[in-house]
């Protein structure tokens, strides 16, 4: 089987406007969670009033065209994608052989709604002419492929907040496939709007812990009300090893594999059960070539919903039986927030690192832990043994389960 | 209340900055907006609509591609407010 690498790495984050930054501030535990200023939480009355912005934003990098004609969503992707890319040497002269297969969740939303928002105020002659190229859901993966001038395919990936870590199982593929040299994967999301964040809050998906934001993201904890929104972007140069060592990159950790199942029970709620999610983890170690007992380090998705982690915690006992307690877990949405299309990929180059510097990322907030989930919570940095095996889930509103496995090299 | 030439040109020169990030002072007479300052028909079109609202004119699609320099566009601005 064709072993596949990690090359190149970028993100901006609720935690850092670069990789380097964000994992900094992981290792140091600190939160990317912040009541919000906008007026308009006040105008709304708002039941949530905090969420994770973008340490670094997006104008203070980007040029004035490319704020103007870029959904935030598309700009994050663009900033990410360069530093994955420069990170990565700038691999392939073939810019035929570069793929790109990019995430979101939700896509362009905040122009939609503002363009409406013209139209209903001043009239159909005031919307722009680029509001359908910016709200259309491939955008982030267009501007990727523009900026880099890359032309083997540019795909987008939507299965909500498994998106991320889908899109890195296909990119797996598309490589093993011979289809491509180089892939570009990842995922965006930045959605920090009144109507989300209204519409996430009529669900009671969202924590209401307005009075402390930064201990609101809070997963396994007996506590925890609901998941935290956060935005940003995280790309991965995936490349053949063949091709990364004739090219003498340097490698960070190997993608092995994935796998992607769908658990058909309900449009929210989590498989109770968790056959969905250990489907994904059973499917994604066949299909990279090591078993359950091979597996040392999970970043898990735990989004801090009272049902959400419990279902995870299910899927992942029928995996490995009582040897989940002995594995080294890290929930790192309880510093950066869930970026919904984007976590998967902040999260695969989270584990990433983890793999390249031997180092499980601290977990926050995990005051009192419900007994009902009896992991090993990684709550300080914690060493990894020299050889990681690790998997990184996600899973998404529809069901969706995605789940890659990240090797140290 | 009309605007004078010089307004228009001002007025016009913020938007042109705003939407592409033109620099004020390259938006002058006898510029072309496409040869000159880069500005292609999509940020055209978003200058136009912005212009109509900011000088209350109307400036129809048709009417567009022949504002091909500063000039025309100021000069069909400023008659159109009259």
């Amino acid at each position: 089987m064709t072993t596949i690498v990690v090359t190149g790495i970028g993100a901006t984050s609720p935690l850092g406007g670069n990789v380097r930054d964000t994992w900094e501030a992981l290792l140091r535990k600190e939160s990317g969670i912040r009541t919000l200023t906008e007026e308009w939480v006040q105008t709304y009355e708002l039941p949530v009033t905090f969420a994770g912005r973008v340490k670094v934003p997006a104008v203070d990098v980007l040029e004035r065209i490319e704020m103007k004609r870029l959904d935030p969503s598309a700009q994050l992707a663009v900033i990410a994608a360069r530093e994955a890319w420069k990170d990565a040497g700038e691999p392939g002269d073939a810019k035929e052989r570069i793929l790109v297969d990019f995430a979101t969740g939700i896509g362009g939303l905040g122009t939609l709604l503002d363009a409406w928002d013209v139209m209903k105020e001043k009239g159909a002659r005031r919307v722009l002419p680029m509001t359908i190229p910016m709200l259309m859901p491939n955008a982030a993966a267009a501007a990727i492929s523009m900026d880099l001038s890359t032309r083997g395919g540019a795909r987008t990936c939507v299965s909500a907040c498994a998106s991320g870590t889908e899109s890195i199982a296909n990119a797996v593929d598309h490589l093993r496939q011979g289809v491509a040299d180089v892939v570009i994967c990842g995922g965006t999301e930045s959605v920090v709007h009144p109507l989300p964040i209204a519409a996430f809050a009529a669900m009671h998906a969202l924590s209401t812990r307005n009075d402390e934001p930064a201990r609101a993201s809070r997963p396994y904890d007996v506590n925890r009300d609901g998941f935290v929104l956060g935005e940003g972007a995280a790309v991965l140069v995936l490349e053949t090893k063949e091709h990364a060592e004739a090219r003498g990159a340097k490698i960070y950790a190997e993608i092995a594999g994935g796998a992607v199942t769908s658990d058909a029970h309900h449009i929210t709620a989590p498989d109770p059960e968790g056959n969905g999610a250990a489907r994904a983890v059973l499917d994604a170690l066949a299909n990279s070539g090591v078993t359950a007992n091979d597996v040392n380090h999970i970043n898990a998705h735990a989004t801090s919903t009272p049902v959400g982690d419990i279902a995870e915690y299910t899927a992942l006992h029928k995996v490995f039986g009582d040897r989940i307690a002995e594995i080294p877990v890290s929930a790192t949405k309880s510093s950066t927030g869930h970026l919904l299309g984007g976590t998967g990929a902040l999260e695969a180059v989270f584990t990433v690192l983890a793999a390249h510097e031997k180092i499980a990322p601290p977990t926050l907030n995990l005051d009192d832990q419900d007994e009902k989930i009896p992991l090993d919570v990684v709550v300080e940095p914690r060493a990894l043994p020299d050889k990681v095996i690790a998997i990184s889930n996600s899973f998404g509103f529809g069901g969706h389960n995605a789940v890659i496995v990240i090797k140290s090299v | 209340m009309a605007h004078s030439k010089d307004e228009v040109l001002a007025g016009l020169a913020a938007l042109v900055n705003d939407e592409t990030g033109v620099p004020v002072e390259n938006v002058v007479f006898g510029k072309s907006f496409a040869d000159d300052l880069d500005i292609d028909s999509i940020s055209m079109m978003t200058i136009v609509v912005n212009a109509e609202e900011e000088f209350g004119v109307k400036i129809p699609d048709d009417k567009v591609s022949e504002l091909v320099t500063v000039d025309d566009a100021v000069d069909y601005i400023v008659s159109a407010q009259s």
